[in-house]
């Protein structure tokens, strides 16, 4: 049976019908649905970890237990589950694992645009990169074999437009297999020097295995087209210049792109005049060919930024440039917000009226930083507020002590943030911490974590409390506000910075997306009492705009949240 | 034969679901069909697009770009003049009238412009604009506005109306079924 699939669910798909067993991962977009759509089939127990690097490791000793096991993460997800993931190149494995990681090229929902293939190329395991949701579907089949006939994790790399692409896909039965044996095996699984260094022979030979096993391997196709031009590309890029070209051009599309093959390469270079490299982001592919001396036009065409198209290979390619017609006037950037009623907005409001350095973390509260609330000095990666102001409050001691918070959501602290708070409390600089609990994890679109009192299936569980965590880690002062109740929080936050001692703030409210958040009526501005002062607008919400030199209050946004009217000093705003 | 629509307003207005009625009624006439969404950060009220190509031959890219699009449905004014350079020369512009301010006009960085559906239609695009949002709510819930304007591109897109009505069977949670299967309607008549 066909059915239309997002690449994403594919995948979930393939882990089904591959007997996998065992799913753990951290959301991030563009990966986050592979999780939630395994965690839809019974067979398949899946399960949100704190952070990547937990839900690697869990992947890995349910491997080594004898499960086919799945891990799914973002790009800059596997910067955090690196640590584990090099030495289980070492271990190997003992029942299948396959480990996803989604590039975000031009940064859609992301902080920075990095290449995943080097984390193959460094850990030295096998990845293969599937070019639309039937491939994402066979490939993971593909890789859990791949996986156990040379005992290595196997990498599985999209990119935003296959993972978040809907094509069509042919389901099969699930493959039920049995519990593997477990053997203790310290030589394959203890990775001190005596065992690792052996072990580091056996990564070597099987990547030579590999290597060998990428020239015949059928995740790697030519298409004949034209042989005036010859174009060597994987995933999406594939697709924009089969689009473009058709049969103008012939292909080698490549599905496993580490180890990459070399004879198969050079064959298809001698058949065709001039040779191409189509590769978003850096040039692995382009350094390959260069490398066995096979010449080949890369990034010195093609951009080393942002996603590629139809557009851009048709021009670079044909020197042709598509016909349309622009807006005759420049239109208003539309950029996303915190939504109406965002539990966030009060917070960040208060940190601009009392003028604070912020040290911002990853997540929708990041939207922070921009007008008119403006209340974002920096963001670098998840947790790195709160250790980021302890380095900046190190730097600055007095002048900035008292006038600096770092914030972070309820999902971000609990992935690196309490790490960074136990070195605040350890290393005692007069820091401020602001936990921003909307009892979600809100940007990946509604994930449940640690604090949410609830697992991926939906099962209730062991909630940890925020306050007592942070009171654990050696903090004195925790204290929890209502965003909502601004005068409130702005004493509060205003107290807080002012003790000499560290200080955590929770400003807890649920988001406002929340299914069981009850919304309130709509507010309405009174054009009568309105005196166009703009106070209201000041926070930056989506429902409230400016017309006739007036305070508008659109009713299909506004969830009644009260922010507004508690800032309207002519009680214009009413239910 | 192979067509490209597109489907662009504002984040949270439902465009995920509109991609998925049509991807499924394409589907379901025995094309190819890709559809391109975009999830995460560009959804929370920004400007959001999304991409639905089908064929009786393979679709490749799953993205359209400037000059590509057969007919684009704008869930919003101001985002019918953004997306424009994507139309093709003679393609279709489906429009919602309903105006939402982006930051920028909220924060008096930007004005939104006046007078775009006239300037649309100078530019040479096929236009048709209808208030979906008052429909909508005539059916329930201004929240059917993306159904509405389903029903109105359902006029354009040359499938049978049982199709149309088993994809909404299929993707509506069915609290809200008949709600929206009167949303759709009054987009067919509108």
């Amino acid at each position: 049976m066909k059915q239309l699939m997002l690449g994403n669910e594919a995948v979930a798909r393939g882990l089904y019908e591959a007997g996998v067993a065992i799913v753990s991962s951290y959301p991030g977009t563009p990966s986050t649905e592979i999780t939630e759509y395994a965690a839809k089939y019974p067979e398949i127990y899946a399960e949100w970890a704190p952070n990547e690097k937990v839900a690697v490791e869990v992947a890995i000793g349910a491997a080594i237990g004898g499960r086919r096991s799945f891990s799914a993460m973002k790009h800059v997800g596997m910067n955090v589950a690196a640590d584990p993931l090099f030495t289980a190149s070492y271990t190997g494995v003992n029942a299948g694992l396959v480990i996803a990681v989604a590039d975000d090229p031009s940064m859609h929902s992301s902080q920075n645009e990095q290449d995943s293939r080097h984390y193959a190329i460094a850990s030295k395991l096998p990845m293969v990169e599937p070019a639309d949701s039937k491939e994402c579907l066979e490939y993971v089949k593909l890789a859990y074999l791949l996986s156990e006939q040379y005992d290595t994790p196997v990498l599985f790399r999209t990119s935003t437009r296959i993972a978040h692409s809907q094509s069509l896909v042919e389901l099969s039965d699930r493959e039920e297999l049995p519990l593997k044996p477990y053997e203790k095996n310290p030589a394959k699984y203890v990775m001190m020097p005596a065992y690792a260094k052996p072990k580091h022979n056996v990564v070597e030979k099987r990547m030579e295995a590999l290597a060998a096993y990428a020239e015949t391997t059928p995740l790697n196709q030519i298409f004949w087209g034209d042989k005036k031009i010859g174009i060597i590309a994987a995933g999406t890029t594939y697709q924009y210049a089969r689009e473009v070209m058709g049969d103008k051009a012939s292909y080698l599309k490549l599905g496993m792109i580490n180890p990459l093959p070399v004879k198969l390469i050079a064959d298809f270079a001698k058949e065709v005049e001039t040779l191409y490299v189509i590769e978003e982001l850096d040039d692995i592919i382009e350094t390959h060919c260069r490398k066995h001396g096979i010449s080949v036009i890369g990034k010195e065409l093609f951009p080393w930024i942002g996603e590629f198209s139809q557009r851009l290979i048709s021009e670079k390619l044909l020197g042709k440039t598509p016909e349309y017609v622009d807006f005759p006037e420049t239109i208003p950037a539309r950029p996303p917000v915190m939504c109406a009623g965002c539990p966030h907005r009060g917070l960040f409001y208060a940190l601009k009226k009392l003028g604070l350095t912020v040290f911002g973390d990853i997540g929708c509260y990041t939207l922070g930083a921009s007008a008119p609330l403006s209340a974002m000095d920096t963001t670098v990666c998840m947790g790195a507020s709160i250790s980021g102001l302890h380095g900046f409050n190190l730097a600055r001691k007095e002048e900035s002590e008292g006038k600096s918070v770092a914030v972070i959501g309820d999902s971000t602290f609990v992935h690196s943030g309490v790490t960074g708070l136990m070195n605040i409390a350890y290393n005692g600089t007069n820091s401020t911490v602001i936990v921003l609990d909307n009892s979600i994890t809100g940007m990946t679109g509604h994930q449940q974590n640690p604090t949410t009192g609830y697992t991926l299936k939906g099962d209730p569980t062991a909630k940890i409390s925020i306050e007592k965590l942070c009171e654990a880690v050696g903090i004195r002062r925790v204290r929890v506000v209502d965003p909502y109740e601004l005068k409130n929080t702005i004493e509060a936050v205003k107290e807080e910075v002012a003790v000499s001692e560290p200080s955590v703030v929770i400003s807890r409210r649920p988001c406002a997306l929340l299914k069981y958040v009850k919304h309130k009526a709509p507010l309405k501005v009174d054009p009568e009492k309105c005196k166009g002062c703009k106070s209201c607008l000041a926070i930056g919400c989506p429902a409230i705009s400016f017309e006739n030199k007036k305070a508008v209050i659109d009713h299909t946004q506004c969830v009644g949240c009260g922010i507004c009217s508690e800032l309207c000093a002519f009680s214009a705003i009413t239910e | 034969m192979k067509k490209s629509i597109m489907i662009v307003g504002v984040g949270g207005q439902g465009t995920l679901l509109a991609s998925r009625l049509l991807g499924g009624v394409a589907m379901d006439a025995g094309y190819d069909v890709k559809v391109s969404e975009v999830h995460g950060m560009s959804q929370r009220g920004g400007s959001v697009v999304t991409y639905v190509k089908f064929g009786d031959e393979p679709v490749y890219s799953p993205v359209i770009n400037e000059g590509e699009a057969d007919v684009i449905i704008s869930f919003e004014l101001l985002e019918a003049a953004r997306w424009l350079s994507y139309l093709k020369k003679g393609g279709k512009l489906l429009v919602n009238g309903q105006k939402m301010a982006p930051m920028p006009v909220i924060t008096g960085a930007a004005v939104y412009p006046e007078g775009i559906e006239e300037k649309l239609a100078a530019a040479g695009a096929d236009v048709t604009v209808i208030d979906a949002l008052s429909l909508a709510e005539e059916a329930g819930s201004s929240k059917a506005t993306n159904v509405v304007l389903m029903g109105l591109a359902s006029k354009f897109m040359g499938f049978s109306e049982e199709s149309w009505q088993k994809a909404i069977d299929t993707y509506v949670p069915k609290k809200f079924l008949d709600m929206n299967k009167k949303a759709f309607a009054l987009g067919q008549k509108a």
